[in-house]
């Protein structure tokens, strides 16, 4: 790891103006993936920014029919929160199948989202529940936020404060891991509200987390696992690695989306 | 350089640190406490596993200053050679291990599922909730039974 300077600001005013003092400074939230990044070299930062004891970041609550989740909060008191659990429990689920324990008690939700990891679970509930992401800056709607792999509507020296999803009536998310890493080869969140139905798939796209235009086509006139029966979708675009094809992706998107509608039938 | 302060074990310690220091480095190398293992330095083995704030943690994967004000447990800081902690007693009991390296992990992260799950744990969910722990020599079995002796023996501690 590089030398860099370390900065501990107690509120979301200060880290942004020391963002905005050091040009190459990075925000420090879990460092599960920051640090692993930094000490293989491929990322040096000058200065850190830690949010760790910044005011106000993490927390969960309830606002209207919304779930509003601070950046900072870590993926194992999103598993286990009770409001989350009642509101949204298959985002309960999806954080507490993140990693494992020891991640869970460090990684937080905003640098989940704000990395943009082509496989990480986070992004496809973002995306699937057409959440808001809420900075120091500005309101950022899930469908304009994510921007191709490791590439988010972020600018410079911008930090997401808070995460705001819309209460679902139906929602699962399910995930193929890869026997290995446990990062999801194909992950697909399905969320209904109202009469709107959205599937959003990680861990496939080669541009990262998108919308399956084909499932939420068959999905729409009846929200029922055999609504994706015959559904085919196109391999361009996937990724295509060591652990699968494109093709063999493309074919497990239908089978996991209807896996997911199953289970939010279930509840 | 900057300053760190932090109750280990239940003694407060404060050091000027380089901030990159690693808190698996701080504590093997500052502090001398070297019952932290590491194993991968790449987040995988679990072998660095300590409490922060009575949560595990892979202290290669977090910074010494991060820890400025928060009280660390470390596998020296749970029980004595003479008074071992019930999970490290099941370990043995169990021949939960074989080379050691892997064990000061698996037992941080085994108190750490008992803290959160409770005493009577299933075959499942060990395995499941050691995840982020990988043992080179024992093929996992004894140490899953430890696990659930030494959750049972916790409870009349
Ligand atoms: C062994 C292991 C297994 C894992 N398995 C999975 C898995 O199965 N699924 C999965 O989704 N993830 C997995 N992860 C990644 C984990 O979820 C990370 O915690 C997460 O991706 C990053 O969150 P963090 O809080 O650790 O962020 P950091 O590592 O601290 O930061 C990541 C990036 O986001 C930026 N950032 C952080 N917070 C903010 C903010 N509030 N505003 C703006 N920018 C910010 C940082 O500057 C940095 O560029 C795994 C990690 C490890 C080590
Ligand atoms: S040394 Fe920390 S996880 Fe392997
Ligand atoms: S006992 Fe040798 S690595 Fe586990």
């Amino acid at each position: 790891m590089y030398a860099f300077s370390y900065h501990s600001p107690k509120t979301v005013r200060q880290a942004a103006t020391l963002l905005g003092k050091n040009p190459d400074a990075k925000v420090l939230a879990g460092g599960q993936t920051l640090l692993p990044t930094m000490k293989q070299r491929l990322a040096s930062p000058s200065a850190l920014v830690d949010l760790g004891k910044a005011e106000g970041m993490s927390g969960i609550e309830v606002k209207g029919r919304n779930v509003v989740i601070g950046a900072m909060t870590r993926h194992a008191d999103v598993a286990t929160s009770a409001i989350v659990g009642e509101a949204i429990p298959a985002l309960a689920a999806l954080a507490g199948g993140i990693g494992d324990p020891a991640v869970r008690n460090r990684g937080t939700i905003g640098g989940s989202i704000a990395n943009n990891d082509p496989a990480a679970d986070y992004p496809s509930a973002v995306l699937a529940l057409g959440a808001t992401i809420i900075t120091n800056k500005r309101k950022i709607p899930a469908d304009q936020f994510f921007q191709g792999m490791f590439s988010t509507a972020l600018e410079e020296g911008e930090v997401i404060v808070k995460v705001s999803f819309p209460i679902p009536s139906k929602a699962a998310y399910e995930k193929f891991p890869n026997p290995a890493s446990r990062y999801a080869m194909v992950g697909v969140f399905v969320a209904k509200k109202g009469s709107e139905t959205r599937v959003a798939v990680t861990g496939a796209g080669s541009d990262g987390v998108f919308r399956s235009a084909e499932c939420e086509a068959a999905l729409k006139a009846r929200f029922n696992p055999k609504s994706l029966d015959g559904v085919k979708v196109k391999a361009s675009g996937l990724n295509s690695d060591i652990h699968a094809s494109s093709e063999y992706r493309a074919h497990l998107i239908p089978v996991i989306a209807k896996r997911a509608v199953a289970k939010a039938m279930a509840k | 350089m900057a300053s760190v302060t932090m109750i280990v074990n239940g003694k407060e310690v404060t050091a000027n640190v380089d901030p990159r220091t690693l808190l698996a480095q701080f504590l093997r190398e500052h502090l001398h406490l070297t019952g932290t293992h590491v194993g991968c330095d790449t987040s995988q083995c679990g072998a660095c596993v300590v409490h922060v704030d009575g949560r595990s943690i892979k202290s290669c994967t977090t910074l010494a200053v991060a820890c400025d004000g928060a009280s660390v447990t470390t596998i020296e800081g749970i029980g004595t050679p003479d008074h071992l902690h019930p999970m490290q007693a099941a370990f043995r009991e169990n021949h939960g291990l074989q080379c050691g390296f892997c064990t000061p992990g698996m037992i941080m992260s085994a108190i750490d599922i008992v803290n959160r799950k409770g005493h009577q744990l299933d075959e499942h969910t060990i395995r499941e909730e050691l995840e982020g722990n990988i043992c080179r020599c024992t093929g996992y079995h004894n140490i899953v039974k430890a696990v659930a002796a030494g959750a049972q023996a916790m409870a009349g501690k």
